[in-house]
């Protein structure tokens, strides 16, 4: 029974099921007060924390996207396996733990009171705000595809879907709900991730483990590792060696640092640090979150040459008559494209665009992946299921972010510091709902440029927070003048390399390659801004008066571990 | 010790840990992964090139084992100040 069934049964099956399991932990997750809301109450176990981190940043991206990219671009990949985890390094070493101990609920809390000033936490929340937006469309793209493709339901329909389930539970528990729903959706994810990549590591190798599979032999050709056999079908088709990438030194450097440091000052990311105990469970949930993230991440690049290699095999100058039938249906999502150019009914495939007869969109290579690979229909359903996963938890984040950047940053802090715990409780759960419906918007209406603004999140992350609460940490001199200037000028500077270099809206054309400054492309210039942020702030700082007494001791403060379990006021 | 050189102390001894283990990160990813890749490239393990290998795994592993040997590191020196709780 288990071979006949239907993939889409089997698709309804398991992300029904995986569904109730949300809704369910949502109902029996409810926060009633605003600390539950925003921070689960303060009391989540560290791994608990590492999980939902876990889940939290895997978003549609890691889990759907990533190992595409690095099929189609073999060495260069490795610019978002290095800049997504060694970001976990810096979140560990300088951000987390003393972000815990300060103990409030939101980045913007941190910037505000550390420099004094409404000027500066409003800053904050305009970045936090635009970063997370950013985010959170993609994620909602990632479920309508997954919807449209696995349960043939329209893509916005899929959307809508998503939409009310994530509104359920993040709207009812707030981070308490989104907290161990993520648990959960970690733990779907990363099967679902899995499952089929040590299936294929043993038809090719025979490695069970697939981090080992891919620098193994091939299976059908003994004393023939799988890499090199991917370099020399890459050089046949024309394209680079797959082990060795086609940007430049500095750019891959450049983009490494960017992704890095933007990870590090990501606000969904950040306040899930808040949710802890103690300052040492903050340490350790960031140790047990990387761990777990490494999981996925080391597996991959190993994904990425398992399906690069077979799909180079299973389509390259074969007949498009025998094509088998997941080439059909993805064909019929617009998500490959052939046309016979020479009308020798072969299917043409290399890097030479006039001669190339195949698109393959790099979205599709993970989801297609076990059925290129000739898998079982449960794990092709189960795919479906983990990028659902992936996608819903890192947009419930998002959207917690959004929601108390408006009812606790702005509208508590900002504009009505008197109004009562119930009616901020309220007015989250109203913003809750509002970012849904934007979300949903830009799921059904995605903007053409998601791609673009990803970069664009990542650059102003790492162009404005990062620079602005390491320095409030490691130098108490510090102020408020340095830091508001640092951060205005490095999202300006970030906001007009992008716009000229990847929209082209200064000038009228997108600049080539050639006028990039210092040959830095637009998704590594986070890393020079973040320079320039740095360097702004401590020259600003050095002409102005040190920041007063009482904010000093709060740097001396969250320094010591010590006391960061109190119950504060808030 | 007044609690004060204490907190000095023990600020000065994390700074120093956080220091080192930074050097590590940015020698195993921007070294070994992208500077110095083309040069380990020639050397080989199994069937992966090593600069390669370090871009692509090797640098996420040393990333995990960072990340734990500087809360063993912390917690040690926490217990050692007082600061533990």
């Amino acid at each position: 029974m288990f071979e006949t069934l239907d993939v889409q049964y089997w698709t309804y099956i398991l992300v029904g099921l995986t569904f109730a399991l949300y809704i369910g932990i949502a109902i029996w997750s409810r926060a009633s007060s605003t600390k539950e809301f925003y921070v689960a109450g303060g009391g989540v176990s560290p791994w608990a924390n590492g999980m939902a981190t876990a889940a939290d940043w895997m978003s549609a991206a890691s889990f759907i996207g990533m190992a595409g990219i690095i099929s189609f671009s073999g060495y260069d990949g490795a610019v978002y396996l290095m800049g997504w985890t060694g970001g976990y390094v810096l979140l560990a070493l300088l951000l987390a733990p003393y972000l815990r101990k300060f103990g409030k609920f939101t980045v913007a809390d941190f910037i505000g009171d550390r420099y004094y000033s409404n000027t500066a936490r409003i800053v904050a929340v305009f970045c936090a705000l635009l970063v997370s937006f950013t985010y959170v469309a993609g994620q909602m793209r990632g479920v309508g595809i997954v919807f449209s493709r696995f349960l043939e339901v329209d893509i916005n329909t899929g959307v809508i879907i998503g939409m009310l389930i994530v509104l359920f539970y993040a709207v009812l528990g707030g981070m308490k709900g989104i907290t161990y729903t993520q648990v959960a959706q970690y733990c779907v994810l990363i099967f679902a991730f899995m499952v089929p990549a040590i299936f294929i590591s043993i038809q090719m190798t025979g490695n069970p483990v697939p981090q080992l599979g891919f620098g193994s032999e091939l299976i059908d050709q003994p004393g023939t590792f799988l890499l090199d056999k991917l370099d020399g079908l890459s050089t046949d088709l024309g394209f680079h060696k797959y082990t060795e990438g086609s940007k430049s030194l500095i750019d891959v450097f450049a983009i490494t640092l960017a992704l890095m440091v933007g990870t590090a000052g990501l606000p969904h990311v950040i306040v899930r640090f808040f949710t802890v105990k103690r300052v040492k469970d903050a340490r350790k949930s960031a140790g047990i979150a990387l761990l777990l993230i490494a999981v996925l991440y080391t597996t991959a690049p190993a994904v990425a040459v398992f399906a690069r290699t077979n799909l180079i095999e299973t389509v390259s100058n074969q007949p498009y008559t025998t094509v088998p039938n997941w080439f059909k249906k993805w064909e019929s999502t617009g998500l490959i494209t052939f046309q016979d150019k020479n009308n020798d009914g072969l299917i043409q495939y290399n890097a030479n665009e006039i001669e190339n007869e195949l698109v393959v969109d790099r979205d599709i290579m993970v989801l297609a992946n076990p059925e290129i690979a000739e898998l079982p229909n449960w794990v092709i359903a189960l795919v479906a299921a983990g990028g659902l996963a992936a996608a819903l938890s890192t947009a419930a984040g998002l959207l917690l972010v959004i929601s108390s950047s408006v009812s606790h940053d702005l509208i508590k802090n900002v504009y009505y510091p008197n109004i009562s715990e119930k009616l901020e409780l309220i007015i989250a759960r109203i913003s809750a709902i509002g970012a849904v419906c934007v979300a949903g918007y830009f799921g059904i209406n995605p903007p053409d440029f998601v791609a673009a603004v990803v970069a664009l999140a990542f650059g102003l992350a790492a162009a404005s927070f990062f620079p602005a609460i390491v320095l409030g940490i490691f130098y108490k001199r510090m102020n408020k003048e340095g830091a508001v200037t640092g951060m205005l000028v490095g999202i300006v500077l970030m906001l007009f390399y992008i716009m000229k270099f990847k929209f082209g809206l200064i000038g009228g054309v997108i600049p080539d390659k050639s006028q990039w400054w210092f040959g830095i492309s637009p998704e590594g210039f986070g890393a020079v801004a973040m320079c320039v942020n740095f360097i702004v702030s401590i020259v600003v700082m050095k002409f102005t008066k040190a920041p007063p007494l009482d904010v000093q001791e709060i740097v001396e403060n969250i320094r010591i571990p010590l006391g960061a379990s109190k119950p504060s006021n808030h | 010790m007044t609690s004060q050189e204490k907190a000095k102390a023990y600020w000065k001894k994390n700074i120093q840990y956080v220091l080192i283990l930074l050097l590590v990160w940015f020698f195993v990813s921007y070294g070994a992964g992208i500077i110095f890749k083309d040069f380990l490239n020639s050397f080989k393990i199994g069937g992966f090139k090593l600069g390669f290998w370090f871009a692509q795994q090797g640098s996420i592993y040393v990333f995990v084992i960072l990340i734990f040997v500087y809360i063993l590191l912390m917690n040690r020196l926490d217990k050692k100040y007082g600061f533990d709780e």
